[in-house]
This record gives structure tokens, C-alpha cells and sequence, in this order.
């Protein structure tokens, strides 16, 4: 998967999550950009891109995380 | 949830079910929706989807509060619970306390949880909230006190819940999370984290028992499906959801079983196939001695085991019927001939075998046991029937069966269609009273008239007031009748119980007794002061078991009640007749006993009977009071 590919599926997660289709992630979004995306929201994230691209992240880097960017690089090392 | 068949395509029918107008159509097709098997993120979707879906004015959906108190994080689970609600045509409504709260929400008076006020109150309590580690050096005695401390502690909070909401309490069995210590000798240590944990659960299931309490054993869960799924240490470090979201969805089945089966939407009667589900084989090719069942053969076996099971299920009151494309003739003959058949033709309510749709069976099943078609889980080896069934018919349970049938038993436990709440002596009876319902249509088909047949039943009505002996079966049957059933009120067995204590109150419960068997309890009337008159009563519940329809017990029943009102002084009686989606029987009950209409309520009328002008019927059933014995 590309980093674009990535980046679309985990857009496409946090749509499903928040109902929200007009949500567009770039590699720089934080979570305060995105309305709704609370800390509540980010655990079920986490839990449903775990579950959906099948990999499990660490504690560390659950809690590090600072753009969406940082997930997508994160899930390409998991997935290597 | 591998007893729920995938989703054709779930993004499309959210899509339209969300798009539906019609509210209750919506609410239908979303209940399909929860009828398939979800991953976590369709589970939160589904369950927005609902949240957004405006409750109709008249449905089979109804609406429970549930209160859930948990030392740990709890909210992930809150969709995955209103999801299974919504599989079982409930609204569940939910409330959790605040982290770390669990005994300011319940004992602080003006807390959020007394403004939610709960029908059910969820207590998920971890170890390290009420038990704590205990010295590893701890004597036997003192170990077991501290966990005898812990019980005293958890029984204040469900008296509390009782006493403040009169809400049914439902204790989460404790998880056993720690890592061993001493190894295998941690059962064995007094102080052992595994021994304190599996004792305090011990000791709670006992406790519960005697306080009428439910029991939600997260532990087994987690025992079959894996500590893996159940525990997962980063989301506890996360987020302290001690409950993982991985097993949100067995967690929230759980609890929606639990809450079906306290409204009476538990399923009641187990559809079983025939070829490849009760045996293997074809009997109409193979012939009887042609059939793989029994000893001997592993195959046969398996078949051999789900007969077992369902025996089983039938000695605890669900009834069993056959819905088989078969010859009738060649089906009965099995039953009788095969000499390793467990099952035998009387042990089924209701047999129908014959070469039409299987859709049309079930609904013929479903009348001729006069129970609703939502109370049927049909057993079916074939896919294309499932498909057409749960097509057609989308409110039958139709469990997806792995085609192994070594697997057809645990798939049928684990989709727990059949939870119960209490087991009274009129469950443990219920088959043989269907068996006998068999014999009184015979009586009547040859009686020729229905006065006739209804002279020569012999019936007698036992009645007396509810009791604690009788209080689990009379708030069974208040929450399991659904026809004859006049306000469609439920009630728990603590509400049951304060109106057994009012001496201000009037409570009947009503056994029918005929020449073929004793039906057991079959109905009751709870009546309660209407406003400030003491003169007056206001029948508030009032149910009779679909077993009994047809035999003129509501016009004794009435009858009886007169009698037990005037001599307390009643002059006047008021019933409101709430109409629901399946109390249709009672439509004409009041105008019928002579009640006069007496203005509309929200949803239906009320009707008013004046105790002097009263006659009472005459039936053919014989009174008897229960202490005349």
C-alpha cells in the first residue's frame, strides 16, 4: 500500500466513525483540525484501523501520535 | 457472533434504512442490519444510524433504561449493547456512571444516574475497586474475609439500586486479570489472585440467588473466546477499559439477552429440520435404517448430540417443533422406528412435515402454538432455506449452522436464544402441558360444540393472592404475555413485590387445573388504589397465558375478582386498555365483562364497572381458593 492508499483508508475509517463524508485528511491533519474527533472518537479510531488494516499499534505510538501522517508512517512499519 | 450470517452489503443497506421515511419501517431495517455479523467500526455506524432514528408512536420496538456502574471505562461498550438491543426489537437507552463514581451515582441523592432513573441498573466491578491484593502471606481466614467484606459491600450496592429505582440489578461476574504468581498453585494459595477472584465470584452467584439479582458471566465469556480478546493491556493502559473493545460485541450480546429475556423476548420455541439436522442422511432416499444416528458412528453422534441438547432445552420449558420437507408418514416413522432416537414425536409440540415453503410452515407452526413468530429459532442445515426463511420471515431466528454437524450444538448455545431469568415450576412442566393441549384439541374435535368440550374438561380455577412463592412466575408471566395482556405494562419482580406488600393493593394469580394436567399458573391481576378513592381499584396488569385462550378463565377471573373486591369495600373498578402491537385479544375483554367505556387515554380507552351492577358469568369452570386445600 501507498501512502496515498493509506491515507484514503484511514479518511475512509474516520468518515465511517464520525458520519461524516466531508472529512478530508492530509498527511498534516491534527485531531483538533477535525471536528468530533475527540479523545473517545480517537481510541475507537485506533481500535477500528487496528481491526480493519490488521495490524496493532504500540502503546508508545498510540499515545505519540501527532498528525495522520505519523499513523500512516507507523502502519507502513507494521505492515513491512 | 459466527450464528449471524455476513451482510450482503452493509454501506448500501445502512444507506437506505437511514433513508426510510416510514419510522417504524426504518427501525425494521435496521434491526436487520443488527441481525448480521458487524466488525466494530459497522457496529458504531449501525448504532449511530439508531441514535438518529426517531422511536414510532406504536412498534414492537420498546424502550428499557439501563444503567451501567463500572469501575473501569465502559462508554465503547454502550454501541455494541444498544446494537444487540436492537437484534431483539428493544431500545435500549443507556446511562454510564462517571469513571471511579460507582458509589457517589448510586448513594448521592440528585446524581445523574437518580435524573436517568433506571429499569436496569449493570454493575461491571473490577477486582482492584472492591477486593484489592491481599497480603500474599494472608491465612486462609483472612483472605476469605476480605472477600466476604467485598460481598457485604457489592449486596449494599444492589439493595441500594432496588430500594432507590426499583430497578432489576445485574452483576457483572468478576474478571480474573492478574498474572499468576505462584503458577498453577495460584488456586490453590489462600491468598492467590485466581482464588480470590473465583471465590468472590462463587459467593456473589449465591448472594444473587437469594436476592433475586442476575448474574452476566463475563468470566465465561472470556473463558471461551479468550483473554485475548477480552483484555487487551494497552487498552487498558490507553483508555482503562478493562473490558477490551474487541469484546464489546459478546459483552453487549450479553446484556441485550439478558434485558430480552426480562421483557418476555427471549425466544420460546426451538424449530428443528430433520435430514442432515436431526440425523444424517436423507430418510425419504435412505430410508429409516438408512439414517446416520447414534453410537457407534462419530457422524451420527453429532446428530445424536443435538437431539440431546435439544431435550434438554425442553425439560427446561422451550418448546420443540419439526419443520421438514418430508413425507409425514416416512417422518413419524423415523421417530417411531430408528432405535437410537432420542427425540420422540410426543416430545414436539407442534410436526410439520410436508413439501411446502418452509416460510408458510413456520407461520402455520407459530399459530397452531399461538405464539408470535419472533418466539421461533428454526435449526436448518440448508443455506437456500436459511436465505428464504430469513428472507420471508426476518423476526424467526434462522442461526447460521456450520456445516460440520460436530459444531450444530455449540453454534445453537452460543447464539443464547433461549436465556431465561427464572425457571419456575410451570417451565420445568411446560412440555408435558403442550403434549396434553394435544389431547384436550382432540377432546374437543370429538366433543362436536365448544360448551360440550368445555362441560367436560372438568377445569378448576386455583386461585389465591401473589406470594413469594409464586412472585417469580407471576412477574414471568406479566413480562412474557404479549396477547392477553391489557396494558402491556411490565414489571420487575421488586415492582411485583411492593404491590404483593401493599395492604391497600388486590392481587390474584390464577392455575387452571382440567382433566388432562394442570396448566400451572396462567394468570394474575394486580390492582392498585386509583387516586385518593379507596372505593375504587385500578386494574393495572392483567395477563393469561396464550395456553389458556378460549376456556372462559378471564370471565372467572372476573368473576373472582368482583367477589375479592366487594368484600374489601370496593365499589368501583377502572381498567385502561393500552392498546400494543399484539394485545389485539383483549380489544372487545371489557365491554364483553360489562365494563362501560369511560374516555380515551394516550394510546387507549379507559373503561369503568360498577361493583353493584356486576353479574357475574356463568362458566364451566369449578372456584377454588387456595387456602381451601
Amino acid at each position: 500500500m501507498t501512502d496515498q492508499d493509506l491515507l484514503d483508508a484511514l479518511t475512509g475509517i474516520l468518515r465511517d466513525l464520525l458520519d461524516d463524508p466531508s472529512i478530508v485528511l492530509t498527511m498534516a491533519t491534527t485531531r483538533p483540525e477535525v471536528p468530533g474527533w475527540d479523545s473517545f472518537a480517537y481510541v475507537n479510531f485506533i481500535v477500528a484501523v487496528e481491526s480493519q488494516l490488521g495490524v496493532r499499534f504500540r502503546l508508545a505510538d498510540v499515545e505519540s501520535f501527532q498528525t495522520v501522517g505519523d499513523i500512516v508512517k507507523e502502519v507502513r512499519a507494521l505492515q513491512r | 457472533m459466527r450464528w449471524l450470517p455476513s451482510p450482503e452489503s452493509f454501506r448500501n443497506d445502512l444507506a437506505a434504512a437511514s433513508a426510510t421515511v416510514d419510522t417504524g419501517e426504518r427501525l425494521e431495517r435496521l434491526a436487520t442490519l443488527a441481525n448480521t455479523r458487524l466488525s466494530y467500526l459497522e457496529l458504531m455506524q449501525l448504532d449511530a444510524a439508531l441514535r438518529k432514528a426517531p422511536k414510532p408512536s406504536r412498534s414492537r420496538f420498546e424502550t428499557v433504561r439501563v444503567a451501567i456502574l463500572a469501575s473501569s471505562t465502559a462508554d465503547h461498550l454502550i454501541p455494541a449493547i444498544r446494537v444487540a438491543g436492537l437484534r431483539r426489537a428493544l431500545l435500549i437507552e443507556t446511562y454510564v456512571c462517571p469513571f471511579g463514581q460507582v458509589r457517589q451515582d448510586l448513594f448521592v441523592k440528585g446524581s445523574a444516574l437518580h435524573a436517568f432513573s433506571p429499569d436496569v441498573v449493570l454493575f461491571s466491578l473490577s477486582t482492584w475497586d472492591f477486593l484489592g491484593a491481599q497480603p500474599l502471606d494472608a491465612p486462609v481466614a483472612a483472605a476469605d474475609a476480605a472477600i466476604a467484606a467485598a460481598v457485604n459491600d457489592i449486596d449494599a450496592l444492589w439493595r441500594e439500586a432496588v430500594e432507590r429505582f426499583d430497578a432489576t440489578v445485574i452483576q457483572q461476574s468478576f474478571l480474573d486479570l492478574e498474572a499468576p504468581l505462584f503458577g498453577e498453585f495460584d488456586a490453590l494459595a489462600p491468598a492467590g489472585p485466581a482464588r480470590l477472584t473465583a471465590r468472590l465470584n462463587t459467593l456473589l452467584t449465591e448472594r444473587a440467588r437469594e436476592h433475586n439479582v442476575l448474574w452476566l458471566d463475563a468470566a465465561r465469556a472470556m473463558a471461551r473466546d479468550g483473554r485475548d480478546v477480552w483484555f487487551d493491556p494497552v487498552r487498558w493502559l490507553q483508555a482503562k477499559m478493562e473490558i477490551a473493545p474487541t469484546a464489546a460485541p459478546a459483552f453487549g450480546e450479553l446484556v441485550a439477552r439478558i434485558v430480552a429475556a426480562l421483557r418476555g423476548r427471549s425466544r420460546k420455541c426451538l424449530v428443528l429440520d430433520l435430514d442432515n439436522t436431526l440425523w444424517g442422511g436423507v430418510v425419504g432416499d435412505d430410508g429409516v435404517g438408512g439414517i446416520v444416528l447414534g453410537q457407534g458412528n462419530p457422524v451420527g453422534e453429532a446428530h445424536l448430540a443435538l437431539q440431546r441438547y435439544a431435550k434438554r432445552l425442553s425439560e427446561r420449558g422451550v418448546i420443540l417443533a419439526v419443520c421438514s420437507k418430508n413425507d409425514p408418514a416416512i417422518a413419524e416413522a423415523a421417530f417411531r422406528d430408528h432405535p437410537e432416537m432420542l427425540l420422540r414425536r410426543e416430545d414436539f409440540a407442534a410436526f410439520v412435515a410436508n413439501w411446502d415453503d418452509k416460510a408458510a410452515n413456520l407461520e402455520r407452526i407459530a399459530s397452531q402454538l399461538n405464539i408470535g413468530l419472533d418466539a421461533l429459532v428454526l435449526v436448518d442445515d440448508n443455506p437456500a432455506e436459511r436465505a428464504r426463511v430469513r428472507g420471508a420471515l426476518p423476526m424467526v431466528a434462522t442461526p447460521e449452522l456450520p456445516a460440520d454437524p460436530a459444531h450444530f450444538v455449540s453454534c445453537l448455545a452460543d447464539a443464547g436464544y433461549f436465556e431465561a431469568t427464572a425457571f419456575t415450576e410451570d417451565d420445568a412442566l411446560r412440555s408435558a402441558q403442550y403434549a396434553a393441549n394435544a389431547n384436550r384439541e382432540a377432546a374437543r374435535v370429538n366433543a362436536g360444540g365448544m360448551g360440550a368440550f368445555l362441560e367436560q374438561l372438568q377445569m378448576t380455577a386455583v386461585y389465591g393472592p401473589v406470594t413469594p412463592f409464586n412472585l417469580a412466575r407471576v412477574t414471568q408471566l406479566i413480562n412474557k404475555t404479549n396477547q392477553f395482556n391489557t396494558t402491556g405494562l411490565r414489571r420487575t419482580e421488586a415492582e411485583v413485590s411492593h404491590i404483593s406488600e401493599d395492604p391497600r393493593a388486590l392481587h390474584l394469580q390464577f392455575r387452571l387445573l382440567d382433566k388432562f394436567g394442570d396448566n400451572g399458573i396462567v394468570g394474575a391481576m394486580l390492582l392498585t388504589p386509583h387516586a385518593s378513592d379507596a372505593a375504587t381499584l385500578e386494574l393495572v396488569n392483567w395477563v393469561m397465558s396464550c395456553r389458556v385462550f378460549g376456556r372462559e378463565l378471564e370471565y372467572e377471573a372476573m368473576n373472582i375478582l368482583v367477589d375479592a373486591a366487594r368484600a374489601r369495600g370496593v365499589t368501583e373498578l377502572v381498567a385502561d386498555h393500552v392498546k400494543t402491537e399484539r394485545n389485539g385479544v383483549v380489544n372487545d375483554l371489557f365491554s364483553q365483562l360489562g365494563f362501560a367505556h369511560a374516555g380515551d387515554i394516550g394510546g387507549g380507552k379507559r373503561w369503568v364497572l360498577r361493583l353493584q351492577g356486576y353479574a357475574p358469568r356463568r362458566t364451566c369452570i369449578t372456584r377454588k381458593a387456595e387456602a381451601d386445600d
